[in-house]
Parts: structure tokens; C-alpha cells; sequence
């Protein structure tokens, strides 16, 4: 009988695996889009070619 | 540290400083509860009990899932450790590099918003209008200071900018002229309260702002009651049409119809689908800023019904996105592949590090929350930033600046929050605006949940 999946492990960026090729700096300033308030960064894309 | 919660049907499990999300049946989310600090044997024992009455499942089931959590721990997926905090304080020896600005085209205003965070475009001074020649010399300054950053962003703010627009036009023209010469591409924002629009304004915001913030509150009733003009009239009907015209001649795209939600609206979604009924679909709602002695603010009796409120909109708008009328909401938009690296993870916003606010008199803030307090004065943008310890304080302004954040499974999507909510709500940046958090954990839970549903289809 085949293994019930009971993890589902969804694919993300990996935080750890960042700290080589991240921290260019060319993501936009996350306050110059829709917020002007209490936005964090979750909302950000990455605009590293090299990640 | 790792976050479970169940939503909309959905059990899902965060693992903080990986940034893994796992999406788990009910087995596998009571054995993750307890697999940090109970024994293997103990846990088949109590999940063995609490799951007698399930036939399907056997103990070698539970051994079989303890197995698979520990395999995720092992590749580093699940109970990750927390490496980062040396990180963060390597931030104070770094020098800033300033790569986006907010100009505060004018301090002064069309309307009389009861609740503006600026005292009605003022901030607490005089009125005034960003002269052509301070504008060009804040580009200059962010040229200067941006180092290799290609990507510049600049938002033209206020007050109302429309007010000023003719100097609008000329600062993104200068911006441009720059563009090849410096090897920089400027990104630029426009926030409007609508009054000003006309066919001019748009066909130059369409063509030159990469983004355009349009603020409404939603129903008519809740707009009105709030966004007024000097005669008390409100606003509701003459912006409407514009904003209308102006996003469809854009190609219903790189813009955001903007809200803010009071005491006086906490059942905020339904100001989002009036949004949506009006033909808008990139959509974005904010609480409030205000003292907590308004009678507009919100309050703790408010809480509870404002995380229903971000619960129903999430299931709305997967609702929606089945039906083929797929909107977006600002705070649940989410990369999870392509989204922010561990540094701007750890380091937020950058406000009076990367970004700094420019009042009309060329005078830096860290942002535009802080302009008109002069102890947040950074300096201008002549000099530069002198005041050098102010600007320490936002250096460390980042994930682990504050003690409140250590056990908070939120800190790397929020940076540790927002300096000057904190600040208006503490008395100091390094404090934490505790209502925000709560509103933040809610929104990343439900930003998380709507992602989770997508990916399992």
C-alpha cells in the first residue's frame, strides 16, 4: 500500500542558503509601494538575477 | 522556531529562520507540536492514545512521521537554528548606501482628512511647495549616495503632489536625463488623493510613475465620513471617476487603490468589495495611524473582529480567483520563491539608512512618519546626513533589535516592524507597536494559507 504523504513541504526560498548570493540591495524599498504604514518586506520580490 | 496553525480548513507549519512552509495532515501537525521536547517513544504513546479511535492509523504510521519530521529537520527545513543574530549587528559598521527617497513635493493639502497622519498635509509647520531646484538637488544627493545601486526609487508625496505637479513633471523629466549618465534606472511612485486628476495628469502618470497609490476608503458613506473637503464636503464623487479613467487608461495595472480602515469601518472588507464592484482590482487597506485617544482609532474591542475581517478576505479571494475574477490585496501578496534574501529579511525598510524622507526645505527624515519631529532630523541634502548617532539608532532598527522579537515567529516577514509605529506607540523605535504585530501575524497566516491553497491545486 503506497506511503500516505502527510508533509507537504512547499517550496521557498531557502533563508540559509541566501546568505551566499544575497544582499544586493536592488528590491524595492518596500514603504514606496501601497503602505506607507506597516508593511514588512514578505510582500518583496527579488530583483537579484543572480540569486 | 517553528509556527503551526490551522485556517480555512488548512493545517500549516513555518519553520522561521529556513523560511519553509509545510502544509500537514493532522497526524503530522500534533506530532510537530510535540517534537521539540518529547522523546520519540513518548510521542507514539500520546499520539497513539489521542488518535485510538482512528482505524486508518496504526503506530507504524505515527514511527513513519516522526521519521519524516526528523528528515526535515535534518536537510534543514524543520526546527532550524537561528545563525543570523551575529548578522544583524554587523549592520552599525556598514556604511549606508541611500537608494530611495520620499519627496515631500508639498506640505500642504486640498483636503482636510480628519485623520491625517500630517496634520492635513502640514506636518505640525508651515505650508510650502518643494521648489524645481530642491527637488533636483535630492536626486542629485540619492545619485551620489546610491553607490552601484542601479534600481532608485522616488515617490512624489505630500501633502498632496498633485499640488506641485508641474514640478512633478519636471523632477521625473531630470531624473531621466540622469538615467544614462549615472547607469541608474529610476523607479517612480505617485500618491494622490484624486482631486487634481485630469486628462493631463494621466497621460503622464501612465506614462512616466512605474506605480500610483489612489487613496480611497471604500462605501461612499465610510470615504465621506472622513476625506473632506475645506467646506466639509466629501470627496467620494468627484475622485471616483477619475480614478476610474485613470487606471483604465492603464491598462488596469502598477497601481493600488489605497484605504485606510478606522473604529468607524472594522468590517474593512466590505469597503474591499465595494473597490471591486467599483472595477478595481489591485487593492491595498491600512489601519489607521493615529493617537489612541481619537474617537477614529482603533481599539481592543476592535481586534477580533479585524482578524475575522482578514480571514474572510483571504477565503474571498481564493472565492474569486476559482471564479476567474482574481484581485489582488496588497498585504497578501507573497513570493515564496523569489521573495526577499536573509538581509532584507533582517533589515526592514531601511528608513534612515536607505531611504530618508525630503521635505520641501531639503531637509532628510527617516521617512515620512518622522518629518516634522526635529529630533529625528537627519540633516539635508546639502551636507548630508550629520546627525550621524540618529542615524546609528536606524542601523540597528532591524529583526533583532528588540527583545520582544527573539521568541517571534513573524520576525523575519515584518523586519521587526515599523520604526515609527513603534515609536507612536512606545516612545522609542525600538519598541514594538503591539495591536500592528497582531495584525501582521494575521495577515502572513492568511498570505501563507491563500499560497498553500494555490500550490496544492
Amino acid at each position: 500500500m503506497e506511503k500516505i504523504k502527510r508533509i507537504k513541504t512547499i517550496e521557498t526560498r531557502d533563508l540559509a542558503k541566501s546568505t551566499k548570493n544575497g544582499g544586493c540591495g536592488e528590491c524595492q524599498t518596500s514603504c514606496q509601494s501601497a503602505c506607507k504604514t506597516s508593511c514588512g518586506v514578505a510582500n518583496q520580490h527579488c530583483e537579484n538575477k543572480n540569486k | 522556531m517553528v509556527h503551526q496553525y490551522k485556517l480555512n480548513g488548512i493545517n500549516i507549519v513555518l519553520d522561521t529562520c529556513s523560511g519553509s512552509v509545510h502544509v500537514v495532515d493532522d497526524l503530522a501537525y500534533d506530532i510537530i507540536a510535540l517534537f521539540e521536547n518529547t522523546s520519540p517513544s513518548e510521542i507514539t504513546e500520546r499520539i497513539s492514545e489521542k488518535y485510538a479511535f482512528r482505524e486508518d492509523i496504526k503506530e507504524q504510521d505515527i514511527k513513519e512521521c516522526i521519521s519524516d519530521v526528523e528528515d526535515l529537520k535534518k536537510s534543514g527545513k524543520l526546527f532550524t537554528e537561528d545563525t543570523y543574530k551575529d548578522m544583524a549587528f554587523d549592520f552599525k559598521a556598514k556604511k549606508p548606501v541611500i537608494k530611495a527617497l520620499c519627496l515631500h513635493v508639498a506640505h500642504t493639502c486640498n483636503l482636510n482628512c480628519t485623520y491625517c497622519f500630517a496634520s492635513q498635509g502640514k506636518y505640525q509647520g508651515n505650508r510650502a511647495l518643494m521648489s524645481y531646484e530642491v527637488g533636483k538637488q535630492a536626486l542629485d544627493f540619492l545619485i551620489s549616495r546610491s553607490g552601484t545601486r542601479k534600481n532608485l526609487d522616488v515617490d512624489f508625496f505630500g501633502g498632496e503632489p498633485l499640488m506641485n505637479f508641474d514640478v512633478v513633471k519636471k523632477l521625473t523629466a531630470y531624473g531621466r536625463s540622469q538615467e544614462e549618465i549615472h547607469d541608474k534606472k529610476f523607479r517612480f511612485t505617485l500618491t494622490t488623493n484624486g482631486m487634481l486628476i485630469d486628462d493631463d495628469v494621466i497621460s503622464f502618470v501612465n506614462k512616466e510613475m512605474d506605480n500610483v497609490v489612489l487613496s480611497l476608503d471604500g462605501r461612499k458613506e465610510v470615504h465621506d465620513r472622513l476625506r473632506k473637503d475645506y467646506r466639509g464636503r466629501g470627496s467620494y464623487d468627484i475622485i471616483v471617476p477619475k480614478f476610474q479613467k485613470l487606471v483604465k487608461e492603464r491598462n488596469n495595472c502598477k497601481y493600488y487603490l489605497r484605504g485606510t480602515f478606522t473604529h468607524n469601518n472594522v468590517d474593512f472588507t466590505n469597503d474591499i468589495l465595494h473597490m471591486l464592484d467599483l472595477g478595481f482590482t489591485e487593492l491595498s487597506m491600512e489601519p489607521v495611524v493615529c493617537a489612541s485617544s481619537d474617537p477614529y482609532a482603533l481599539t481592543k474591542e476592535d481586534m477580533p473582529i479585524l482578524l475575522e475581517q482578514y480571514e474572510l478576505l483571504a477565503k474571498e479571494m481564493i472565492k474569486r480567483k476559482k471564479e476567474g475574477k482574481e484581485f489582488t490585496f496588497y498585504h497578501y501578496m507573497i513570493d515564496l520563491t523569489g521573495g526577499p534574501c536573509i538581509y532584507k529579511r533582517i533589515a526592514g525598510c531601511g528608513s534612515g539608512t536607505e531611504y530618508m524622507a525630503v521635505t520641501p526645505w531639503g531637509e532628510l527624515f527617516p521617512c515620512h512618519q518622522f518629518v516634522g519631529d526635529t529630533k529625528y532630523s537627519l540633516g539635508n541634502i546639502w551636507d548630508g546626513v550629520t546627525n550621524t548617532d540618529m542615524q546609528n539608532e536606524f542601523k540597528l532598527c532591524n529583526a533583532y533589535a528588540r527583545k520582544e522579537c527573539s521568541d517571534c515567529w513573524a520576525k523575519l516577514y515584518c523586519s521587526g516592524g515599523c520604526a515609527a509605529n513603534a515609536y507612536h506607540a512606545t516612545g522609542s523605535i525600538k519598541g514594538i507597536y503591539e495591536y500592528g504585530c497582531e495584525l501582521f501575524k494575521k495577515r502572513i497566516e492568511c498570505a501563507i494559507m491563500i499560497k498553500s491553497v494555490e500550490d496544492v491545486e
